[in-house]
């Protein structure tokens, strides 16, 4: 899962490689971003959200390392609903957005960095998921949790990598780089 | 459940005195018959032949095509070809060769001959790897049905916008190449994390990184630089698919996009993917050449770290593919300089092949004369390389014939000669019959003189200033009787591959028995029978050296390897897990049995991309459902594979 990882991290870096070297050709006024730069309303509490579900997985591993199946349980699944409270959140913030799809070179790279990053979302919500229900029927112990491990990788993966999308989309505007 | 259930000591086993061992083995290890175990089997050897043969019929494919638009150009003004026929034939000639062949040929040899020449049972993640040739097999068939249907690409292998947009471009030619390459990616990403993850963990105890063979040095390096090459041209390939079907402006001048992010993305992945289509098989070269010269290979430790070097430095010079598009002078000199020195880390292995040959007993048997060969022709390709590394050069020769002459010196002269060179030697291995020694020779010399007599006449017609992708040109301008020549040449290449492959069925029929080690070689695959039982090896060898099986000519001293009493590891499927760098052993690992489940799940992608690029979007969910389910069936935690609390003792 390890490569996974970095060969999904190679995928996010080449997508805001995208944004930047787009950002920094010539736009017209206040097309880039689009209707200027994104509001921090929504965003920033979605971030924090984020952060919690990851914090509650890492609380699972390290309950399951002691021995402690209820905190397996419980962590994973706290990981899970704060993951599709994020997607809901995220989705919402799209429902806002005068600009569609096709509007613009901005609204592009928008939809399809979130939209990547929410499906990465929302493929860790059903590693979570899945993992919740086999914590559930004791399938580990505090010598057998492999799994939780490798998909926990990954969801912490997903929170890191919206960081980095979260300051290109939300902070690079203020510090200089929009038209 | 007590830890103690989890930790066993594997008993030790000698294989000549207790044959019993293999037998009881090979119950455990063996494919089912019939269709069901050919569609569930996770065995390496089947998959790396599998893989080979396809690779193989690709390349076969490919060449005819490149065969019937040699015959357009064999003279001005002719018209075998109309524009738009000859479009799609040499855009998917570079598809077919480029990604279905080069890759997946190396991938073959590597799958087949890495468990063995390590040591191992298996590649680390056998499931994976059924996984990776199935959803390469389905998108070779994705990418060829649009062509047979008239809808091949027809904008070259590295499909530039804007004659890739929408708007220049109305069919789905492009739409079927770009979800098919998304697709393909995908294969080799699957391939590469396996590659990767076997090199670090499945080496036979003792084999530490000092001592791995040399075959595995370039896979591993080619493999780990996909890794970070690949989703470019993924990501790439999927913005193009959106600009052309859901009307996003990533590409396009008009809607505020900018067509060089394409030839950025595309570069960046497509350079590091020169050598991920080469390094394999410099590996394969540095691993057998010294056979033939009955030394050991010179400057191992040179040509290891050469090789990472390469794959490095490969990733900062792709904008020499783009010197010509007008970006800053001081960007392009980087990216020049960088494009210099690589040859240096590309040179070492060459001082050391001809060194190896120097100080050794040349033995000139078929694959050697295979090896020799590429050692010229990849020394004329590097030449030609270094010389459109120079910026005033190369603005004089971009889009002309010498770059067609260059990458085809690099390709076939790198990749296709050590490719048949390789299947002459290990071919005893994969079927316990050696091939013709007569037919090889020439085989040899048809393809060595049919590929120069055809390649080399392009350097001077690219300096004549013959641009490449034209369908047809006027008479007068000097190239008429150099075209002529290429195309003579090319079908002379061509025979050249036809006696290679008469010669593969003929032997595969009636060959000489070869034996366990026709060529008295060094490396652990020799050390099991031909072709090898489904277990690789009875018990797990041992290795003290980089060069097991030679040994005994050794001094006294290193006469430690040991390959027939070693770990029994019979308990299911069992391999040993060892550490990265001096590859103690540390875990005994449960390996999974035959699973139809790669197989579907590489079907229900297949599907999902059928039904993106027919934009049936009912079956993408149906494709998108299928894939999930079969991805849930696979991860399904399992007693047998220790992954859940209840495991008993393995």
């Amino acid at each position: 899962m390890i490569f996974v990882v970095f060969t999904e991290g190679a995928l996010f870096a080449y997508l805001l490689f995208s944004y930047y070297y787009l950002a920094v050709q010539p736009h017209t006024p206040g097309s880039f971003p689009e209707g200027g730069p994104p509001e921090f309303t929504l965003a920033a509490p979605n971030t924090i959200i984020l952060l919690l579900s990851s914090a509650a997985v890492a609380w699972a591993q390290f309950g399951i390392e002691h021995g402690s199946k209820w905190r397996l349980v419980w962590g994973l699944g706290a990981g899970t609903l704060l993951g599709i409270v994020f997607l809901a959140v995220q989705y919402f913030e799209w429902a806002e957005k005068k600009f569609s799809l096709p509007s613009s070179t901005y609204s592009a790279l928008y939809f399809v960095v979130t939209g990547f990053h929410m499906a990465h979302v929302l493929l860790g919500v059903l590693m979570l998921a899945a993992l919740t229900l086999w914590s559930a029927l004791g399938y580990f112990n505090r010598f057998r949790y492999a799994h939780v491990h490798i998909g926990a990788l990954y969801w912490h993966f997903v929170d890191v990598v919206w960081l980095a999308v979260f300051f290109t989309f939300y902070v690079t505007p203020h510090l200089g780089l929009s038209a | 459940m007590s830890a103690s259930e989890y930790e066993r000591t594997p008993g030790i086993g000698d294989s000549v005195r207790h044959p019993e061992i293999g037998e009881r083995l090979k119950r455990l290890w063996e494919s089912e018959p019939g269709l069901r175990g050919w569609l569930t089997t996770v065995d390496h050897k089947k998959i790396g032949l599998r893989y080979i043969v396809t690779a193989f019929a690709f390349l076969v494919i490919g060449g005819i095509e490149a065969l019937i638009f040699r015959l357009q150009l064999s003279w001005p003004n002719r018209h075998v070809l109309t524009p738009e026929q000859y479009d799609q034939l040499f855009s998917t000639h570079g598809m077919t060769m480029i990604f279905l062949y080069a890759l997946p040929i190396l991938s073959g040899f590597s799958n087949y001959l890495w468990p063995l020449v390590l040591g191992a049972r298996d590649m680390a993640l056998p499931r994976l790897n059924a996984l990776s040739y199935w959803i390469y097999l389905f998108s070779g068939i994705f990418l060829y049905a649009a062509f047979i249907a008239g809808f091949g690409p027809n904008d070259g292998w590295f499909n530039y916008v804007p004659y890739a947009a929408r708007a220049f471009n109305g069919g789905p030619n492009i739409d079927f190449y770009s979800l098919g390459m998304v697709l393909f990616g995908m294969s080799t990403t699957v391939g590469a994390i396996n590659f990767v993850v076997t090199f670090l963990r499945m080496r036979a105890p003792g084999m530490s990184i000092n001592r791995v063979p040399m075959i595995t040095w370039g896979t591993v390096t080619a493999n780990a630089g996909n890794l970070f090459a690949v989703p470019s041209v993924s990501l790439a390939f999927f913005m193009l698919w959106l600009d052309r079907n859901a009307g996003t402006h990533f590409f396009d001048v008009p809607g505020g996009g900018q067509p060089l992010l394409w030839q950025h993305l595309f570069w960046m992945f497509g350079h590091p993917w020169v050598y991920a289509i080469v390094l394999p098989a410099m590996g394969m070269v540095s691993e057998a050449l010294p056979v033939f010269c009955r030394r050991p290979l010179v400057g191992y430790t040179a040509v290891a770290l050469a090789t990472v070097a390469t794959m490095v430095l490969g990733f900062g010079v792709w904008v020499h593919h783009m010197f010509a598009t007008g970006l800053p002078p001081i960007a392009l000199s980087f990216f020049s300089a960088a494009s210099i020195i690589i040859v240096v880390p590309s040179a070492v292995g060459v001082f050391a092949w001809i060194a190896t040959i120097w100080l050794g007993k040349p033995v000139f048997a078929t694959p050697f004369l295979f090896f020799a060969g590429f050692i010229l022709l990849f020394t004329m390709g590097g030449v030609s390389g270094y010389m459109t590394g120079s910026l005033p050069v190369d603005w004089q020769l971009t889009d002309t014939y010498f770059v067609v002459a260059h990458l085809h010196y690099v390709l076939i002269g790198i990749n296709v000669f050590p490719v048949v060179g390789a299947t002459y030697y290990w071919f005893p291995k994969f079927t316990g019959k050696l091939m013709d020694e007569r037919l090889g020779r020439w085989n040899f010399w048809t393809m060595f003189l049919g590929f120069n007599l055809g390649f080399f006449p392009m350097h001077v017609s690219g300096l004549l200033g013959m641009p490449r992708r034209i369908y047809t040109y006027a008479d007068g301008m000097g190239w008429d009787w150099l075209n002529l020549i290429t195309t003579v040449g090319g079908f002379v290449f061509a025979t050249g591959v036809l006696l290679f492959l008469i010669n593969v069925v003929i032997s595969h029929r009636r060959g000489r028995p070869a034996g366990d080690n026709p060529w008295d070689s060094p490396s652990l695959e020799w050390a099991t029978t031909s072709p090898p039982p489904p277990y690789n090896f009875a018990v797990i060898p041992t290795v003290a050296s980089r060069y097991p099986l030679w040994e005994d000519r050794m001094p006294r001293s290193v006469r430690e390897s040991a390959t027939e009493a070693g770990l029994v590891l019979d308990h299911g499927r069992e391999a040993v897990g060892t550490g990265p760098l001096d590859a103690q052993p540390d875990i005994i690992l449960k390996m999974p049995s035959d699973t139809i489940v790669p197989f579907v799940l590489a079907l229900m992608l297949t599907v999902l991309f059928v039904g993106l690029v027919l934009h049936w979007w009912w079956l993408a969910v149906l494709g998108l459902l299928g894939t999930g389910a079969a991805a849930l069936v696979w991860l399904w935690p399992r007693a047998e594979l220790g992954e859940t609390a209840e495991a008993k003792s393995g």
